[in-house]
C-alpha cells in the first residue's frame, strides 16, 4: 500500500521549491548586480582616462575642470597612492590585530577555564558589534590626539589625522575576527597531537608553539587573510581619522588617504553623472571589490582545505 | 643520535618560565582589548552623558495685545519680542556688540520656542509673561562647567561680560537645569541646543523595517532551499560559494551597487530609507542564510524522516515540522543580522541618506537620514556641543544594538534545544 496525500496537488509543493530556489537565486543576482553595475560604469569611466594611468599613476587628484583649457583640466586619476595607504593602514591594523588576536584565542583555547572563556569571549565579541562609526569617532577624538601629544613629547610632528590612528583603532576592531576564527582553527587541531607531544616531556607552551601552531598554520593564515581584506575594506574609521590627502608615503606619523575613503568623497556632495571623476569611484569601487575578493576566496579555500584534512 | 639535553634541554626552570610567560602574553592580549573597550565606551559615556540635560533661562517678555494681536499670532514679530525681554533684564547694555552677546545668552530657536509655548497655552497672552528658553550652546557649555574660564578671554567662546550676566541670572533664580526633551523630539538642526535625534531615529527605524521585510523572507527561503531540496550540483555551488563570498564583500560596495542600480536604473527616490533598507537587506542576506542554515542543520534528520515516513510530502515535512523546531534559531541570526544593519554608515553615505534632515520623515519615500549617517554628521560639526551631542548619539545607538542582542540571546536561551 502506497500511502500519499492525494488530496494536496502536486504543483503547489513544486511552486513553493521554485519560489525557495529563487530566493536563494537572489544570492547570484546580487552578485551579478555589483560585478555588472562597476564594469559597466568603470568601462565607461576608462573611456576617459586610460587603463594604465588609472592602476599606475602616481598622482591622485580629481577635479572637474570650471573650463576647458584650464591646467590640469582631466584632474589625475593614478590610484597608485590611494593603494598605498589603504595598505599603509591595513598593515597597521594587522601589526596590532595579528598578535593581539592570536594571542587572544591561544589563551582562550588552551588555557583558559570554561568559565573565564564564557565570560571573555562574548566580551570580545562585543568589540566586533560595536558600529565603525562609532570607532572613527573615538580614533578621531580621542586616539589621533593623544598620539599627536605623544608625538610633541618626543619632538615629532605628527598630523592631526594620521595613518598611524586609524591602524590602531581598526586592529582593535579586526581582533575579535581574528580571535574567534583562530579560536575554531585551534580547536580543530587534534587532542592526540597535543597528548603526544605533552607525552614525550613538552610543556604546554612548547606544544603549543611547536605543535598546535605549526598544525593549525594553514587554518590561520586563512583567517589573517580574511582579517586584511576587511582592513582594506573598511570605510568609516579611515574616513573620519585618516584624512584626505593623497600622499605616497610609508611613514605612519603622515595623513594618507585609502580608496574607501576617496569613493565616499568622490560621490557625496554635488556630482554630475558620468564626468570622470564621478566614474573614477566605481573604478576604484571594482578594485577595492576584486582585491576583497581575491583574498576571500583565498582565505575561503585555505580554511575550507584544512578543516577537511582533520575532518 | 639525537643529544637530548642539547635539544630538548633540562633546564626545568628557564623552560617554566618560558611557559609563564607564554600564558601572560595571552591574558596581557585579552586584558589589551578589553581595557580599549572599556576605555571607548567610558569616554564616550563621560562625554555623551551630559546632554542629557539642559540649561534653561528665564525671560519676562512683552505679550501684551499691541505686540501680539490674539487673532493674529503670526504677524508678531517674536524675535523682538525676545531681545525686548532679554534687555528689560540687563537696561544698562547699550552698544551694538554687547546687544549680540546678550541676544546669544537664549538659542537663536528662542523666538520659535515663544511661539510653541503660546500656541500651547494661548493664556499666555495679554500681559507680561516669564518663559523658560533653551539657553544658547555656548551658555549651556558654561554652566555644566565644560569651558575652560582660566583661558585668556579670546580664546574662548564665552566672554567675561556673559559670565557676569549669568551669575546675575543665576543669583536672581533665573536659570535651571531641566531634562533635555529637545534631544529626543527634534531633529537635527544648525544649533546644538536644539539638535536631536528623532528623525534620523525614525529614518534608522524605516530602513530597518524594509531591511526586515526583503532580507527575512529571502533568506530564509534561500536557507530552506540549500538545506533542504537543491540537489547537489555546481548551481548549488555556485550559490553557495556566492554566499560565502558575498559575506565578506565591503559594505561600500552594496553602497555602489544602490547607487548605480536602485538609483540610477531603477530610479528609486534618492536618501529614502527605502533604497537604504533594500541596500542593508542585499548586505544582511549573507548574514541571515549562514545562521538559517546552521538552525536547520541542528535538527535531527528524524524529524524529517518520521514525517516522509507517515506520508508527508517533502515540502510538509520541511515546513510543518523542521521550520517550527528551527525557526527561533532563525530568528536570533536575523535580529543580530539586522542589529549589523543599524549601525552600518557607509552603504548609506553613498546612496544620499547624509542629508540635513529636520523634519520627521513619515514614509519610506521620504528623504531621511538614519542614526550612524547622524552620527557621523554632528562628528563632523565644529561646535563644541556638538561633540557632546555625538557621543550622545553613540550611546543611543549602542543602548539600541545592546537591547537588539539581548533579545537574541534571550531567545537563543529559551527556545534552545539540544538532540
Amino acid at each position: 500500500m502506497v500511502l500519499t496525500n492525494t488530496n494536496r496537488p502536486k504543483w503547489r509543493d513544486r511552486l513553493i521549491i521554485m519560489s525557495l530556489a529563487s530566493a536563494a537565486g537572489v544570492a547570484i543576482l546580487v552578485t551579478g548586480g555589483i560585478v555588472l553595475s562597476l564594469v559597466f560604469e568603470t568601462l565607461q569611466f576608462f573611456k576617459k582616462v586610460p587603463v594604465m594611468d588609472f592602476l599606475f599613476g602616481l598622482e591622485w587628484s580629481p577635479q572637474t575642470a570650471i573650463r576647458a583649457d584650464q591646467v590640469g583640466a582631466g584632474g589625475s586619476f593614478g590610484a597608485i597612492p590611494l593603494i598605498n595607504g589603504t595598505l599603509l593602514i591595513s598593515a597597521i591594523a594587522m601589526a596590532i590585530a595579528t598578535p593581539l588576536g592570536l594571542a587572544s584565542a591561544i589563551y582562550l583555547s588552551e588555557y583558559a577555564s570554561k568559565r573565564t572563556r564564557d565570560l571573555t569571549k562574548p566580551a570580545l565579541e562585543i568589540l566586533a558589534g560595536i558600529p565603525t562609526v562609532v570607532y572613527g569617532f573615538f580614533a578621531a577624538l580621542t586616539v589621533a590626539p593623544f598620539i599627536r601629544m605623544t608625538g610633541g613629547q618626543f619632538g615629532l610632528e605628527i598630523a592631526s589625522e594620521s595613518a598611524l590612528a586609524a591602524g590602531i583603532v581598526m586592529g582593535i576592531m579586526i581582533v575579535p575576527l581574528i580571535s574567534s576564527l583562530s579560536d575554531d582553527v585551534i580547536n580543530a587541531v587534534p587532542q592526540s597531537l597535543r597528548d603526544a607531544s605533552l607525552g614525550l616531556g613538552a610543556t604546554q607552551s612548547e606544544t603549543i608553539r611547536r605543535v598546535v601552531l605549526p598544525a593549525a598554520l594553514p587554518g590561520i593564515a586563512g583567517s589573517l587573510l580574511l582579517a586584511t581584506s576587511r582592513a582594506i575594506g573598511e570605510t568609516m574609521i579611515v574616513l573620519m581619522a585618516a584624512g584626505m590627502a593623497a600622499r605616497l608615503t610609508v611613514n605612519p606619523l603622515e595623513a594618507v588617504t585609502t580608496i574607501t575613503v576617496q569613493i565616499v568623497a568622490l560621490l557625496t556632495g554635488d556630482q554630475e553623472f558620468d564626468s570622470a571623476k564621478t566614474l573614477s569611484a566605481f573604478a576604484l569601487g571594482l578594485l577595492l571589490f576584486v582585491i576583497t575578493l581575491c583574498l576571500n576566496v583565498v582565505a575561503l579555500g585555505v580554511v575550507k582545505k584544512y578543516r577537511e584534512q582533520y575532518d | 643520535m639525537i643529544d637530548f639535553t642539547k635539544r630538548a634541554g633540562f633546564n626545568l626552570v628557564g623552560r617554566h618560565r618560558a611557559e609563564h610567560r607564554f600564558q601572560w602574553s595571552g591574558r596581557f592580549a585579552i586584558m589589551t582589548s578589553l581595557a580599549f573597550l572599556a576605555f571607548m565606551v567610558g569616554s564616550i559615556l563621560i562625554e555623551g552623558s551630559g546632554v542629557v540635560r539642559q540649561w534653561q533661562i528665564a525671560v519676562t517678555v512683552d505679550l501684551g495685545p499691541e505686540v501680539v494681536d490674539p487673532d493674529d499670532i503670526d504677524a508678531a514679530s517674536f524675535g523682538r519680542i525676545l531681545k525686548t525681554g532679554l534687555m528689560g533684564h540687563f537696561p544698562d547694555v547699550q552698544t551694538r556688540r554687547e546687544k549680540k552677546k546678550l541676544f546669544n545668552l537664549v538659542s537663536p530657536e528662542g523666538s520659535f520656542e515663544i511661539r510653541e509655548q503660546i500656541a500651547a497655552d494661548p493664556s499666555l497672552l495679554g500681559g507680561r509673561q516669564t518663559l523658560w528658553l533653551t539657553a544658547s550652546d555656548d551658555l549651556d557649555l558654561y554652566l555644566r562647567g565644560k569651558v575652560d574660564i582660566n583661558l585668556p578671554e579670546k580664546q574662548r567662546r564665552i566672554s567675561n561680560v556673559e559670565i557676569e550676566w549669568i551669575k546675575d541670572l543665576k543669583q536672581a533664580g533665573q536659570t535651571r537645569l531641566v531634562f533635555n526633551r529637545n534631544f529626543f523630539t527634534n531633529g537635527d538642526s544648525r544649533e546644538p541646543e536644539i539638535a536631536g535625534i528623532l528623525s534620523a531615529l525614525v529614518g534608522s527605524l524605516f530602513s530597518l523595517a524594509v531591511c526586515f521585510v526583503l532580507s527575512f523572507p529571502i533568506g530564509i527561503g534561500a536557507a530552506v532551499y540549500l538545506e533542504e531540496f537543491a540537489g547537489s550540483n555546481w548551481l548549488t555551488d555556485l550559490v553557495e560559494v556566492n554566499i560565502n563570498n558575498l559575506a565578506a564583500v565591503p559594505s561600500i560596495v552594496f553602497g555602489l551597487l544602490g547607487l548605480s542600480v536602485l538609483l540610477g536604473y531603477m530610479g528609486l527616490p534618492r536618501s529614502s530609507p527605502l533604497v537604504g533598507g533594500m541596500v542593508l537587506a542585499l548586505m544582511t542576506l549573507p548574514t541571515i542564510i549562514i545562521a538559517a542554515r546552521a538552525s536547520l542543520k541542528s535538527v535531527p534528520p528524524s524529524f524529517k524522516e518520521a514525517a516522509l515516513a507517515l506520508g508527508a510530502t517533502p515540502v510538509q515535512a520541511v515546513f510543518h515540522h523542521i521550520l517550527p523546531v528551527a525557526l527561533p534559531g532563525m530568528l536570533t541570526g536575523t535580529i543580530v543580522g539586522m542589529a549589523q544593519a543599524l549601525g552600518e554608515t557607509a552603504p548609506l553615505l553613498m546612496i544620499g541618506m547624509v542629508a540635513f534632515i529636520v523634519d520627521v520623515p513619515q514614509s519610506v519615500l521620504e528623504p531621511a537620514t538614519a542614526l550612524p549617517v547622524q552620527i557621523f554628521l554632528w562628528a563632523d560639526a565644529p561646535e563644541r556641543a556638538f561633540t557632546e551631542k555625538t557621543a550622545a548619539a553613540i550611546l543611543v545607538l549602542l543602548v539600541f544594538l545592546v537591547a537588539m542582542n539581548l533579545i537574541a540571546i534571550l531567545l537563543r536561551r529559551k527556545f534552545e534545544q539540544r538532540f
